[in-house]
């Protein structure tokens, strides 16, 4: 077992061209210019004591414990605040220097509890400092002025401040903190939330968060940044605390969001101890949020499902039997519907929470094992748009950059993504660089949190109406080609005049003026200007969007949009610029590659190319069906229709996510095989026959691709609570089908994706040990990966203009349905919260709430916390209400982490023209004062508690 | 559950999917246009899905936009087996 630590070089790298060359302690180093002393001496493999500095946030200079002397200069500096010059002759270990040290040293222990349970653990630099610069005893004492003890002979000590334990995941323990400031500036500059202060000066300073609040209740967001930083025990996980040190580690990828950040999951024995975000991920640099830092509790949560069950009708209690009995069950039931309703009357749905190796396996088991093209995924529902879009228009269905791109942007354009909330890193990585001085546009109705926050503010918000994303980007494009602003030698260069002139006259034509526009979208046409104005211009611009543009009717439209206005300006193709899509879940991109779509296979090559089948059917030894198969609402139009009857779901809960709840739940009731392979009792498995019990990403080894393309590794750390990764469970249940697969490890399917799929001919899993991750296309062109694509020209060519014409949403407001419904999500919850829920994250977000403005609040009588009934054509939820400015009058906005809320009911099955992604984005909908849940929240509350019995069955395996 | 279904069901969604299409393409030029909406088509919908968009246009086409009507003349039939 071996324990991963990473080096800590004191200060962070330093970007320059030009290098210095200085001598320490003998030894000779080179580095870049602008690198401090101190990380020069760790690169030259010499540890300076510390305990104010660390490598992720910049130097402070403040506990004097860094000193070293330097030849030819007088006096002790701080090493972490002295940059290395050419010719320095350094010293970091003389008698003078440790003397300093020493006395330093004696006056913090004076002030350090004896006792304390972090120095004893080893989980507190304070005592290894000491030892360091061999600090034998505290001639001070503990008796004067301090801060430990809470009371004396009787008498209240002043300074003394009580643990603050409010935040469910960390402890703040005043009396242990040296206010070295470490905390502060990491929220600062790593997480870009400016919670915490240092309050009063000298002996009286403190940090305190907020308005001198407990944790919980000032802004911090719980990334947990600071207590990575913090060198002693003031800040530390109560995971740590309760368990103890961690005693072995191994690297793996969180499994919430698509950013997919790298982690350092610190175990002892089987147990997680805590999760330390790995400096090295090259998405995360070492920083990462709440939900993967903290909210892994769900792996080991009560209500997760270990054994296998089976029922004939979705009204009987469940009945648990052995894995064997389960996969007999369902391949005779699959058999059996295949032979009574025909060839295509099965189908299979992989998940975006699973690894790119179940993934393949599913679609596999699809297309070789069901023979048809019955497959398809989630992402259906979140950013299939964006597979159509940037496929046409550039060649390849992904984003075009990596994340390390932002930092050289000049120009950021947020579109319908609400990065703080939704891929908070990413945020936290992006406020930085607007700090710096990079300007921000927001397309998006409500006023998310980026539009003002501590040191950010948008030079342009435009807070369009919903459902009009395609009208406002045409008329951006309108103002850049009016004026002149377009890129005419990138656009000579890399894409087609002919087709160019074509989609400029397209957005030229008077109804895409800004003046036309403002009336249908309500964004004031100088503010449309302005925004176009310094997009074109500014710089390097990049896009980032988010669901906020897919999940839409015209969803592929608007990306495709989206790409028009980056190619017009020449904004792709180089760090900095781009077109981004914010993935929602941790491997949305990574099943889509793996061909989880109907008319696809693996690399997006369409089911009808002779050549892609043949080289499957080669290595399956089966005939491949060359006609697309269903997406998810078609497969459920088919089951009412009664030609569809079986469906495997891979972690993935349809009835909570897709669209129009009903009529998900009347295609699920109209089957009669529903496997539903997951963690928990979701919702969908109300109308499952059987469940198959799934494993987390802590149980199994694979790989997630996040959203920049990254293949990162998932590495197991404990063996599967219900027995089997979910890759087993697929593959045992194809060799109940009778097929012929024996993979020992994923590494093995990993080889067949490489073997069949050019854009990841070079991927395995020894170069991802090596490498760390790789970004595809990787190949025999790109031996280690592409962080940055379309450099030098498009994949497919010459990039493609199209004429994006709006089509107003067929989802109408009207005076039964005055306001338009809008849905998003929170930092603290992850899509329909089956794992979020179950941990100590409820804190921040125990239910959905509807925002609405005061004004349409008022009009009917709706005060703030009050229950209101939220209706649409598709149907009526209950819920409470929020007021708030953040949303226009006429809009209102609700998550939806909860399945008592069902907001799902509420939405339509109105969808996006090209690939039928939900338009969850906008319901017309009125809301009204009411006092309790509706009829169909009730009858579907008794239906899970029916649908949730379980006969437990003694000894069933 | 006796709930009324919020929902359009079969040929009548298959009509409005076809007719969306139709209205992207619609600003394209005349040929282009005919033949994004058969190529979209034929690209994404599964035989089912084509037959039943045959079976609407060979009763009349009711509600399918003009541009739909004329590019199912280039939607592949979908093989007996398969439909
Ligand atoms: S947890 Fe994060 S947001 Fe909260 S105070 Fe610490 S660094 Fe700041
Ligand atoms: S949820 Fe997203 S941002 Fe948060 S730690 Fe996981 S991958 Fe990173
Ligand atoms: S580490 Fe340099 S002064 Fe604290």
């Amino acid at each position: 077992m071996s324990f991963v630590k990473e080096i800590d070089y004191g200060t962070p790298a330093a970007r320059s061209d030009k290098t210095v060359t200085l001598t320490i302690d003998g030894r000779e180093i080179t580095v870049p210019e602008g690198t401090s002393v101190m990380r020069a001496a760790r690169e030259a493999g010499i540890e300076v004591p510390k305990l104010c500095a660390n490598d992720m946030v910049k130097a402070f200079g403040s506990c004097r414990l860094c000193l070293v002397e330097i030849e030819g200069r007088g006096g002790t500096p701080a090493s972490c605040t002295t940059p290395a010059a050419d010719g320095m002759k350094v010293s970091t270990g003389t008698e003078r220097l440790q003397t300093i040290r020493r006395g330093v040293m004696e006056l913090y222990m004076s002030d350090h509890p004896e006792d304390c349970p972090a120095c004893a653990a080893g989980d507190c630099e304070m005592a290894r400092m000491a030892r360091t610069v061999g600090l034998k005893e505290v001639r001070y004492g503990r008796e004067g002025e301090n801060h430990i003890w809470p009371a004396r002979e009787g008498k209240a000590n002043p300074h003394f401040v009580e643990m603050d334990l409010s935040n469910p995941y960390f402890a703040y323990d005043p009396s242990q903190c040296i206010v070295c400031s470490l905390c502060v500036r990491a929220c600062e500059e790593s997480q870009g939330t400016f919670a915490l202060t240092v309050e009063g000066r000298g002996f009286e300073s403190r940090i305190a968060a907020g308005m001198h609040e407990p944790f919980l209740e000032s802004e911090c967001v719980s990334c947990g940044a600071c207590v990575q930083a913090c060198p002693t025990g003031a800040l530390r996980e109560k995971s740590v605390i309760e368990k103890g040190m961690p005693e072995w580690s191994a690297v793996t990828t969180c499994a919430y969001c698509g950013v997919g950040c790298s982690f350092i999951a610190e175990m002892k024995g089987e147990d997680v101890v805590r999760m330390v975000p790995y400096k090295a991920g090259k998405a995360n640099r070492g920083h990462s949020c709440v939900k993967g830092r903290f909210a892994y509790g769900y792996a080991i949560h009560k209500d997760r499902i270990l054994r296998p069950m089976v029922r004939e009708k979705i009204t009987d209690p469940w009945r648990e039997v052995t894995w064997e009995e389960a996969f007999r069950h369902v391949a005779n039931e699959f058999r059996r519907i295949q032979y009574q309703y025909g060839r295509s009357a099965v189908g299979g749905i992989t998940s975006s929470r699973c690894t790119n190796e179940e993934t393949y396996l599913v679609q596999k088991l699809v297309r070789q094992g069901f023979r048809n093209n019955n497959v398809d995924t989630c992402a259906r529902v979140c950013h299939s748009p964006t597979g159509y879009g940037l496929k046409t228009t550039f060649g390849t269905s992904a984003g075009t950059q990596d994340f390390d791109s932002v930092e050289q942007a000049d120009v950021v354009m947020v579109i319908g993504a609400n990065p703080t909330d939704g891929h908070p890193v990413f945020a936290s990585r992006l406020k930085k660089r607007l700090r710096q001085g990079a300007k921000l546009i927001v397309l998006d109705p409500r006023r998310i949190d980026l539009v003002r926050s501590p040191h950010v503010e948008a030079a342009f918000h435009l807070p369009l109406k919903p459902g009009t994303n395609a009208a406002v980007l045409n008329a951006l494009a309108h103002v850049i080609v009016s004026e002149g602003l377009f890129d005419e030698a990138f656009i000579r260069e890399r894409c087609d005049w002919d087709e160019f002139q074509d989609w400029a006259q397209f957005v030229l034509e008077p109804e895409n003026s800004p003046e036309a526009v403002e009336q249908v979208s309500g964004v004031p046409a100088e503010t449309i200007r302005g925004a176009a104005r310094l997009y074109a211009t500014g710089g390097n611009a990049a896009i980032y969007y988010g669901l906020g543009v897919t999940e839409h009717s015209q969803g592929s439209t608007t990306v495709m949009a989206i790409a028009n206005l980056a190619m017009a300006t020449g904004n792709i193709g180089r760090p900095g610029v781009g077109v981004n899509p914010l993935r929602g879940q941790n491997n949305v991109q990574g099943s889509c590659d793996m061909g989880s779509f109907p008319h696809e296979l693996p690399g997006y090559r369409h089911i009808s190319e002779d050549a892609t089948r043949a080289i499957y059917e080669a290595l399956w030894g089966v005939k491949l069906d060359d006609e697309p198969g269903l997406r998810i609402p078609n497969m459920l139009d088919a089951a009412l229709e009664g030609s569809f009857k079986g469906l495997y779901i891979q972690g993935e809960d349809i009835l909570q996510s897709d669209p129009n709840t009903r009529h998900v739940a009347d295609g699920l009731a109209a089957m009669e095989c529903v496997v539903v392979h997951d963690l928990f009792l979701n919702e969908t498995a109300n109308y499952a026959h059987v469940f198959l019990p799934g494993s987390t990403f802590l149980e199994k080894d694979g790989t997630f691709t996040n959203a920049e393309r990254r293949i990162n590794r998932v590495r197991k750390v404990m063996e599967p609570k219900n027995g089997y990764a979910d890759w087993e469970v697929t593959q045992k249940l194809a060799q109940s089908l009778g097929l012929d697969w024996n993979y020992a490890h994923p590494s093995e399917i990993m080889a067949e994706i490489a073997a069949t799929t050019p854009s990841f001919a070079g991927v395995s899993y020894e170069l991802l040990d090596r490498e760390g991750s790789v970004q595809w296309p990787c190949n025999e062109k790109a031996p280690t990966g592409t962080p940055v694509m379309h450099v030098g020209g498009f994949v497919r060519g010459k990039g493609k203009f199209i004429r994006t014409a709006y089509v107003a949403t067929d989802e109408k407001t009207g005076p039964r349905f005055p306001l338009l419904l809008t849905t998003g999500r929170v930092l603290s919850q992850y899509n329909v919260g089956a794992q979020t829920r179950r941990t100590a994250n409820v804190v921040w977000h125990e239910e959905d709430r509807l925002e609405i403005h005061p004004f349409d609040a008022e009009n009917r009588g709706i005060r703030d916390g009050d229950w209101v009934k939220l209706a649409s054509r598709a149907g009526e939820t209950t819920l409470r209400a929020k007021i708030t400015e953040r949303v226009a009058p006429g809009v209102v906005y609700t998550t939806f982490h909860h399945p008592a809320t069902q907001a799902n009911v509420v939405t339509t099955e109105y969808s996006d023209w090209a690939t039928n992604c939900p338009e969850y984005k906008v319901t017309a909908v009125q809301v009204t004062p009411s006092n309790g849940p509706t009829e169909w929240q009730e009858d579907y509350e008794a239906l899970s508690r029916r649908s949730r019995r379980i006969v437990h069955v003694e000894a069933a395996e | 559950m006796s709930h009324e279904a919020g929902y359009k069901t079969g040929e009548e969604k298959l009509v409005y999917m076809a007719n969306q299409i139709a209205r992207f393409f619609e600003a394209m030029p005349h040929e282009e246009a005919v033949s994004g909406v058969a190529d979209h088509i034929n690209k994404f919908w599964e035989p089912r899905m084509r037959r039943h968009l045959f079976e609407i246009v060979a009763r009349g086409g009711e509600g399918l936009r003009p541009l739909v009507l004329e590019a199912a003349q280039r939607v592949k039939r979908p093989r007996e087996a398969d439909a």
